[in-house]
């Protein structure tokens, strides 16, 4: 007796989980309300991506044209297949010391595999995720890029 | 001289041209007339056949191709996308160009393959859809054969498909195709016993086989009202195992994608693929229509008891209408199952059956003859 109670209250309960399954699908169905579809080429001009996307490496500057970069090379022993090659100059400051600064920071586009090891292990969090994402361009030399801006410095206060 | 015919035919009438939608007789005894004063009665049979073959296939075509557009758009907006949106307007000609493309493609013949039953298989399930669609009644007087055994025919000729799959994962020589073939025939065996009891169900209530009887009967009540809970369950059961019927759904391991690739056409290409593809939507189709004609009423418009103007505002609606809107309703049910339900293991699928289906099929049918017998039905 009792398993013939179990089989029907089995069915009962199948069925009504059945059906609040598809109360939520025929939901969405006839009210969608947020559509996640981007029709993309379209709306180019206010498309917005996410703040977590990946689009490449950049290296942020401030109005007076100085970034936060020290010319470590850290970013450049982190990356798994050689992005990124940091060409360093030395100058002598006004008290007459030595010092390392950032010539060129090379960031090769083509070979970046977006693993975001370069902008986590940033000592000064120099580097950035942009979310530009068209990078389509007719000469691959085109994707070789200097991540500083021409005459740009070293942030104070940044070591 | 054919166009002459049909629009004398047309001309003939004594109504309006649009009082055609409501009456398709007239307008094909008409046709039917011309034709036999113009020719012998042997040409006049085989032009009648022609066109009815030609309409079969516009009619196939178009809905085959209408429901993969229409089942990538249910799915989209399940889940908060828009589906095909780039060719015509919001993608409705998406499936056009995809069969162009098939049928640009290169037909690869496969290596150590049995060609004839490799080439046969498409056919044979190609030809099991069009003997079953000539059999369904599509409004008044919109019925290519109407047997006396209806509906026996429809189930009969339709488990003949599994024969077409079977075919096409045995000739393949692959063993994706092969398992695919031999789940999906285990599920048609199954299911064909339930589809066949539910419409028993329904063939007591009506007390015919004849599919324009069953809609007549129909008159007064749909049968899915007139036999109130016994022809609801048979209403639900026959949904499921027309589901399961037709490899869809939460049903689909004979195509299995995650495991099979693609089941049992893994190796057709080209327009052989697109064959199966259309099939298995038109088999779709099928399965909707007859739920339609046989719980829903057909092309019968909703009646209620002795409201006059409600009745008069229903019968407005053309049959054909109602028919096509009753089998798009349970066509949505089914795409619904589909992109709901998470995909069945082959023993959760045949304990479904004979634990569950089975025994409550057994007992339904019991309960609508004693039902029947009593005349508690409306």
């Amino acid at each position: 007796m009792n398993s013939i109670i179990q089989y029907f209250k089995e069915i009962i309960q199948g069925v009504g989980s059945l059906l609040k399954g598809m109360q939520v699908t025929n939901r969405y169905f006839f009210s969608p309300g947020k559509i996640v579809t981007q029709k993309y080429p379209e709306n180019r001009k206010d498309l917005k991506m996410f703040e977590r996307f990946k689009g490449e490496v950049v290296m942020p500057h401030n109005e007076k044209n100085e970034h936060k970069c020290t010319g470590c090379g850290i970013c450049e022993i982190n990356c798994p297949n050689g992005t990124i090659e940091v060409i360093s100059k030395s100058i002598v400051t006004e008290d007459g010391k030595k010092k390392r600064v950032i010539d060129k920071h090379i960031y090769r586009l083509g070979m970046c595999t977006f693993c975001a090891l370069c902008v986590k292990t940033c000592p000064s969090n120099a580097l950035a995720f942009s979310q530009e994402f068209e990078h389509a361009v007719f000469n691959r030399a085109l994707l070789i890029k200097t991540l500083n801006k021409p005459g740009s410095q070293l942030m104070k206060g940044v070591e | 001289m054919l166009l002459n015919t049909i629009s004398n035919a047309l001309s003939t009438l004594s109504e309006p041209w649009w009082k055609v939608f409501y009456d398709f007789s007239s307008l094909t005894r008409g046709i039917d007339e011309g034709l036999r004063s113009s020719m012998s009665e042997f040409w006049a049979v085989t032009v009648e056949m022609l066109i009815i073959g030609v309409v079969f296939l516009l009619f196939y075509a178009v809905i085959g191709l209408f429901l993969v557009i229409a089942e990538r758009k249910v799915c989209a907006f399940i889940q908060n996308r828009l589906g095909p949106n780039r060719i015509g307007p919001f993608g409705l000609f998406q499936t056009v160009a995809d069969l162009v493309k098939l049928l640009f493609k290169e037909l690869i013949p496969i290596k150590n393959a049995d060609s004839f039953l490799f080439n046969l298989a498409p056919y044979i399930v190609i030809i099991v859809n069009f003997m079953v669609l000539a059999a369904l009644p599509y409004g008044k007087g919109l019925h290519a054969i109407d047997f006396n055994i209806g509906i026996f025919y429809v189930i009969a000729v339709s488990s003949m498909s599994v024969i077409g799959v079977l075919l096409a994962g045995w000739s393949s020589n692959s063993k994706y195709s092969l398992i695919g073939a031999m789940r999906s025939g285990a599920q048609i065996v199954s299911y064909e016993l339930s589809i066949g009891l539910a419409i028993i169900t329904v063939v007591i209530l009506a007390g015919s086989m004849q599919l324009s009887e069953i809609v007549e009967a129909q008159r007064t009540g749909w049968f899915i009202f007139k036999g109130h809970v016994p022809a609801f369950i048979a209403f639900v059961i026959y949904v499921i195992s027309g589901t399961a019927e037709t490899n869809r759904g939460p049903f689909d391991m004979a195509e299995a994608e995650s495991e099979l690739t693609a089941g049992y056409h893994t190796e057709y290409s080209g327009i052989k693929f697109a064959f199966f593809y259309l099939a298995e939507y038109i088999n779709m189709f099928i399965v909707a229509a007859v739920a339609s004609t046989l719980f829903l009423g057909g092309w019968m418009p909703f009646h209620v008891g002795n409201w006059e103007s409600f009745n008069r505002i229903m019968d407005f609606i053309p049959p054909f209408f109602w028919f096509f809107g009753k089998t798009f309703f349970v066509i949505y049910l089914i795409m619904l199952f589909k992109w709901t339900f998470p995909r069945l293991r082959i023993d959760q699928l045949l304990t479904l059956e004979w634990k569950y289906l089975l025994p409550i099929n057994l007992v339904n049918v019991l309960v609508m003859a004693f039902l029947v017998l009593m005349g508690w039905h409306f």
